[in-house]
């Protein structure tokens, strides 16, 4: 859902990010508590995926960096810092270290009760916020500019924004594994942006394409041994990705060559048309019968298209011959000025 | 310092130095996360070439690894293409699909080999002196050492044979369409390059660390300098030490060799990033602030140019009528008198004859907009910083 806006924002890879920066938080929070706590750890994922965040925006902001190279450098480094941290732990005197990296890659099956009530209660939050804000989100999506004009504080909701993307990346990273969080983020909302041009039916679709793909997925990797749930999860919305892809009626691939190769007959025909109307116009009978055999030399004649302009009426065709019907001559005239005033 | 010790630090120096060339034009094309996707989705090729030769240590590995790190990039450019969705996302779309397929390939196929995900996405340097090159039974040192070797000679023979079709394509991709280079072949090009140090580099040091050197030192060095040649010396000094400087750092805290690479990248990063002289954080809030200071300070000459009134110079009416906090108007009033533009009297302020020429220069400035007046002007602010 909030990917929508990730996506919109051209942040996309922020979840990618973020999910990365993450790690040396759960390594930090470790380190000073000792506990495993899962709460604990995603306070510290939270913090360090924040300052990831707000670090990448402080780049793009001040210096000429582009956002992608601020994104990977965070990411890199972050990540390798947190490498660091977590072997230093590893080789600390202190049993009680292993399992941590479970985080790096995410074990939906490990997930008790109770995280998945804590879960559902921050997405619920989430939505609240959502639908509060939502005009809020709109018109700073859109008109940044625009929003400032009207004296809303920009700055506090985009970090209202980054921050609920980063509350959900760093929950989402349980389930799905930090490489994998970033699909998760991205896939349903951009499968959804395929669909529509409103942002509130977006989100929705979003949310949808999101929830099914992970009980599919979790299906699939349930039915079988050996396959981990989170690569199957970002598989099946891949899946519905490249669907969205191609059929989505707008602005499918499908479609949009469909579109392609119907304005290449119809234009097509009309030259045929036009060609036809060149020959009749120098003659006073418009329905005066010539032979087909003139046409062949001409781009756009096949004998199917000739069958296509009788079908319309356009022309009569008897053998060899054919002749235009005060229809076609009619339409044909409307045509070249059309074309004419186009031209002009 | 042992041999190993010596040994590691040489392949980490050598990848450094390979991951630097690439990635300084990676970072100018703005393409930086095409590494992180690389570095991601080599992980199917790897597997697949794993099915095919049944030998972890072939070097068709690296080639249909290499390849996938291409069909990576031919991806994003044909998602890219359709217009659908922007470059960035489609980025994001392929790696992770990718990486899932090269995931469930592993865990269904090859459960059993020493093939997981961690050894790919961390690496382990301390391992590489282990596995030796040998030729006849004769130890020629470390293999990735050779492998990374080759691979950074193919890249510096690559970059001198092609530095100006680089530069050119990098820069300005429609003069170098209009001089007869074709962008695309350079574009694939550099991205198969990309894609092979990725493959070479991780068996060594870890897709993460590879991604965290091909961005952090091109970025460093792209706050310090404009200059292509000095960006790249740049990059490359930086990845040396930060492979140098990481090394004693894992050694010192017996962590991971890659993981204490990246700090130090990051840390040389971080002090660049606040003290750059031109791009630096700091630098860059110092300038704004002088530049608000210049604009206020104008602001206010200009105030008491139009007002002859005494009520209007009061030195109590700024507060109000300029809407500045008490702290702000002292500030500018203060600097005013010190550069001699303004007199207090009796909490009356005046222009003296400097501050009146000043103002009526700027007065000029701004009606006219040309730069020639406002030359003499420019030297009076360098006074004032002063």
């Amino acid at each position: 859902m909030l990917g929508s806006f990730a996506v919109l924002r051209k942040q996309s890879l922020l979840g990618d990010a973020i999910s990365h920066a993450a790690l040396p938080g759960i390594a930090i929070a470790f380190l000073i508590t000792g506990t495993k706590e899962t709460n604990v750890l995603l306070i510290g994922a939270l913090v360090s995926g924040l300052l990831g965040a707000f670090w990448i925006r402080g780049i793009t902001k001040r210096t000429h960096l582009k956002s992608d190279t601020a994104l990977g450098l965070i990411l890199s480094i972050f990540f390798g810092f947190g490498m660091l941290l977590l072997t230093y732990i590893q080789k600390l005197p202190n049993a009680n270290q292993s399992g941590l990296d479970k985080f790096l890659f995410g074990q939906a099956a490990t997930l008790l009760a109770r995280d998945v009530w804590f879960m559902a209660s921050v997405t619920f939050v989430c939505l609240v916020v959502l639908l509060l804000f939502w005009k809020e989100f709109k018109i700073l999506l859109f008109d940044a500019d625009y929003a400032k004009t009207l004296g809303f504080n920009i700055q506090l909701i985009d970090i209202l924004i980054t921050s609920f993307i980063v509350i959900a990346i760093v929950l989402g990273l349980q389930t799905v594994g930090v490489v994998l969080m970033s699909a998760m983020l991205l896939a349903p909302a951009a499968a959804a942006r395929q669909w529509t041009n409103s942002l509130g039916i977006m989100v929705v679709l979003a949310a949808f394409f999101g929830a099914s793909s992970g009980v599919i997925g979790t299906a699939i990797s349930a039915s079988q041994n050996n396959l981990s749930t989170g690569p199957v999860i970002v598989l099946v919305a891949a899946v519905f990705v490249g669907f969205s892809f191609i059929f989505s009626p707008s602005r499918g691939l499908l479609f949009r060559q469909i579109r392609f190769i119907q304005n290449r007959k119809d234009l097509e025909l009309h030259k045929t048309l036009a060609f036809m109307f060149e020959i009749v116009k120098s003659h006073e009978n418009i329905s005066h019968p010539h032979a087909v055999k003139i046409l062949n030399n001409f781009h756009g004649y096949t004998r199917k298209s000739l069958g296509k302009l009788e079908r319309k009426e356009y022309i009569n065709v008897s053998g060899s011959m054919w002749s235009m019907t005060p229809k076609g001559y009619h339409f044909a005239a409307n045509l070249y000025n059309q074309q004419g005033n186009e031209n002009e | 310092m042992s041999s190993a010790q010596i040994e590691i630090q040489l392949i980490a120096s050598i990848v450094a130095i390979a991951c630097a060339i690439p990635g300084t034009f990676l970072v100018l094309r703005k393409m930086a996360l095409i590494s992180d996707a690389i570095s991601h989705s080599i992980l199917p090729g790897l597997v697949l070439g794993f099915f095919i030769t049944h030998d972890l240590n072939s070097p068709l590995l690296i080639i249909t690894a290499a390849l996938s790190g291409v069909v990576t990039v031919v991806l994003v450019e044909f998602i890219q293409k359709t217009q659908l969705v922007k470059e960035d996302t489609a980025i994001g779309l392929v790696f992770p699909v990718l990486f899932s397929i090269g995931v469930i390939m592993i865990a269904k196929n090859a459960n059993d080999v020493h093939l997981d995900t961690d050894a790919i996405l961390l690496g382990e340097l301390a391992f590489a002196p282990f596995d030796r090159f040998l030729l006849n039974g004769s130890d020629l040192g470390p293999k990735s050492l050779w492998i990374i070797g080759t691979i950074l000679l193919i890249t510096i023979s690559l970059l001198f044979a092609f530095f100006k079709e680089l530069k050119i394509s990098t820069f300005d991709a429609g003069l170098a369409t209009a001089l007869g280079f074709s962008p695309v072949v350079i574009h694939y090009g550099l991205m198969s390059v990309a894609s092979i140090t990725v493959v070479g580099s991780f068996d060594a040091v870890g897709a993460i660390l590879v991604v965290a050197l091909m961005i952090a030192p091109a970025a460093t060095a792209y706050l310090l300098t404009d200059n292509l040649k000095k960006m790249l010396g740049l990059s490359v000094v930086f990845g040396v030490f930060a492979a140098i400087a990481g090394y004693w750092l894992a050694h010192w805290l017996d962590a991971s060799i890659s993981g204490s690479m990246t700090t130090i990248l990051g840390i040389v990063f971080l002090i660049v990033y606040l003290f750059a002289p031109k791009r630096g954080l700091i630098s860059v809030l110092y300038r704004n602030r002088q530049q608000q200071i210049e604009v206020s300070l104008l602001t206010f000459l200009l105030h008491l140019n139009n007002h002859q009134e005494i009520s209007e110079r009061h030195i109590n009416h700024l507060n109000e009528h300029i809407n500045w906090r008490r702290v702000k108007s002292k500030s500018v009033l203060d600097l005013a008198t010190k550069n001699n533009m303004i007199v207090i009297d009796k909490s009356i302020i005046s222009l003296t004859e400097k501050g009146k020429d000043f103002t009526d220069k700027a007065i000029d400035y701004i009606i006219t907009n040309d730069h020639s007046k406002i030359e003499s002007i420019k030297e009076d602010f360098f006074l004032f910083r002063g």
